[in-house]
């Protein structure tokens, strides 16, 4: 854990009304994209803004870069944050927001880190245009140059791909992914949507009512999800007893097949949905699965009696 | 829109626009009017039609009236904005007890402006209140002079004219997103520096709306000088009373009240071009 610059210790936070965070530990490596995933109300906003210095922790300890932080104002933590919003101050132009940060540094050299970071973020040209002036696009690309510009030890992002309409959403998760290499700064990513943290992260937790479930590499997490809950939010999952099986690794024949064991069920739905198409098998003895197969593969229908089978290295292990 | 919807709309619209041409715009025309006539030897207005009203107005003795009458509506201005912004800041960040705030903000209201100043005069005289009790616990042994002078002219209009300055700076700073304030501590501006450089620029709005709902009615006020200032503190408003009242010389009145007149909507046009938008 030497390299992590990042550290939460047994972190909890108690509201008035209920719990947020139980007992959180992060270890984030440095100069890594490390996603916080989960559902909406799991408690990893919260843990972003006890980072960030907006909430203190009821207990436990934060430390970033072998300082522990949890007691400090927002303005004395080297941590910055690309908000939900952006929260771009609409009264500056985009130079204003980008140098607001370095202004209260005293920063030497302002100018030619500004530059820089315009180039950066492909926004040379724009720095007297007002947030109003701009497009979803580059007003986030205006919130992650303020932030930047200030070269944080952790870049938290708040969801900072949420406000954008989701054909811009991939091109710009291409973007950040690659912004985070060329930059080398720690990005902390809170996220709902387990595609863009499987895409974009080298390490993803996955946070469940407040605590976290599993934490590993996109692989690990997809592939050997460690609780029931990790197993189904990561990806639509086929539960046959206490077994997970992927749709996409779920098998499905006419005639049974030859020294695998398999389950005889009925088509009740066959659904195109382009590439794919999604069979949907009532199992005989209780129970439906999705099997996922190329389209025009087979042409089942519905009504049909079919056999469900897969391969037991396909299997997720009995999810607790 | 339908000729029908169109119909409708001036029959609701009519009320207001026939009682506001009754009410303010005839009575202004007349005011108009009577400023350029000569006055009448018991008060009212005769002919002949005359400008001289108006060139009386450059005796510095008028002039001086002006200043003092825009400079004592502009420190008042300046004082409730000071007092009213950390008043609306204050209201705008108590959660569920805002609507509290506010109506105790309004409470004044309940009770006659008139009733109000004099509550100020039986403070404020040498044998009031505050005299009497410096004067028993020995802290002085003459009265202070605390009434009939510009300060306590002054301390009538800011204590009247508060929450004209609150309500719209309130308003304002309500509606704040407080994003924006994490965003600026979140970038290393302390609490007062996000005050002064997110909080203050992003209340503009406000504080200009503020500023003229103050401002404008202190330049034509004459009940807080009449009896809160000195013989020597006399506003416009007096002035203009007088002409009405004592000295019978209602065109001269009248001619005063156009030129305030026009110098407050000079002041709205002026804060209007600056900014975006008003009010």
């Amino acid at each position: 854990m030497t390299d992590a610059i990042l550290d939460l210790r047994n972190v909890s936070k108690q509201f008035a009304t209920h719990r947020a965070v139980t007992d959180v530990s992060l270890s984030i490596p440095r100069g890594a994209f490390f996603s916080l995933l989960g559902p909406s109300g799991c408690g990893k906003t919260t843990t972003l803004r006890m980072i960030a210095g907006f909430e203190t922790p009821s207990s436990g300890e934060v430390w970033l870069n072998g300082q522990r932080i949890d007691h400090l104002p927002p303005y004395r933590r080297s941590v910055n944050t690309v908000f939900q919003n952006y929260a771009l101050f609409p009264h500056l132009h985009v130079r204003g927001n980008i140098e607001f940060g370095l202004r209260r540094q005293n920063a030497s050299g302002m100018d030619d880190r500004v530059t820089r970071v315009l180039d950066q973020l492909r926004l040379e040209g724009k720095e007297s245009r007002k947030p109003s002036e701009l497009s979803g696009g580059e007003r986030q690309r205006v919130a992650l140059a303020r932030s930047l510009v200030l070269a944080p030890d952790v870049l938290l992002l708040d969801e900072p791909l949420s406000a954008l309409d989701p054909q811009l959403r991939k091109q710009v998760r291409a973007e950040l992914k690659d912004l985070q290499r060329r930059v080398g700064v720690t990005f902390l990513f809170v996220t709902h949507d387990q595609e863009e943290a499987l895409s974009l992260s080298d390490q993803i937790a996955v946070m469940n009512r407040g605590a976290i479930e599993q934490t590993g590499t996109p692989q690990e997490i997809y592939q050997r999800p460690r609780t029931r809950f990790v197993a189904s939010f990561m990806g639509a999952m086929n539960w046959i007893g206490d077994v997970g099986v992927r749709p996409e690794c779920t098998r499905i024949s006419r005639e049974p097949p030859a020294g695998n064991s398999a389950r005889p069920g009925t088509v009740t739905a066959a659904t195109f949905l382009g590439s794919y198409e999604h069979i949907e098998v009532e199992l005989q003895g209780g129970g439906s699965v999705i099997a996922q197969i190329s389209a025009g593969e087979n042409g089942f229908e519905t009504g049909q009696t079919v056999y469900v089978w897969w391969n037991p290295s396909d299997e997720l292990g009995s999810c607790s | 829109m339908t000729s029908a919807a169109g119909r409708l709309q001036k029959a609701f619209l009519s009320p207001a626009a026939i009682l506001m041409l009754t009410t303010l715009a005839i009575p202004l025309g007349v005011i108009a009017a009577y400023s350029f006539m000569t006055r009448g030897a018991y008060g009212g207005v005769e002919h002949p039609w005359t400008l001289e009203n108006y060139t009386r107005l450059f005796d510095p003795l008028y002039g001086a009236i002006f200043l003092r009458t825009f400079w004592i509506s502009g420190v008042a201005t300046v004082l409730c904005l000071a007092l009213g912004f950390p008043l609306a800041l204050f209201i705008a960040r108590s959660g569920s007890r805002k609507n509290l705030y506010l109506s105790l903000v309004i409470l004044p209201f309940w009770t006659s402006f008139l009733i109000r100043t004099y509550a100020w005069m039986f403070l404020l005289r040498d044998t009031g209140l505050i005299n009497t009790i410096l004067q028993g616990l020995g802290l002085i042994h003459a009265p202070l002079p605390m009434l009939y002078n510009d300060g306590a002219v002054i301390l009538g209009l800011v204590y009247g004219y508060l929450p004209f300055a609150v309500l719209p700076l309130y308003a304002t700073l309500e509606r704040l997103d407080a994003t924006l304030l994490e965003a600026a501590a979140d970038l290393g501006a302390n609490p007062m520096t996000a005050m002064f450089r997110v909080t203050l620029p992003l209340s503009m709005p406000g504080i200009r709306a503020a500023a003229i709902l103050v401002f404008i009615p202190c330049l034509g006020t004459y009940l807080t000088s009449d009896l809160l200032g000195g013989s020597k503190t006399i506003l416009i408003g007096n002035l203009v009373q007088n002409q009405f009242t004592t000295s019978r010389d209602w065109p001269f009145g009248a001619a005063i009240s156009v030129v305030l007149m026009i110098a407050a909507m000079g002041i709205l046009f002026a804060a209007r071009r600056e900014g975006e938008e008003l009010l």
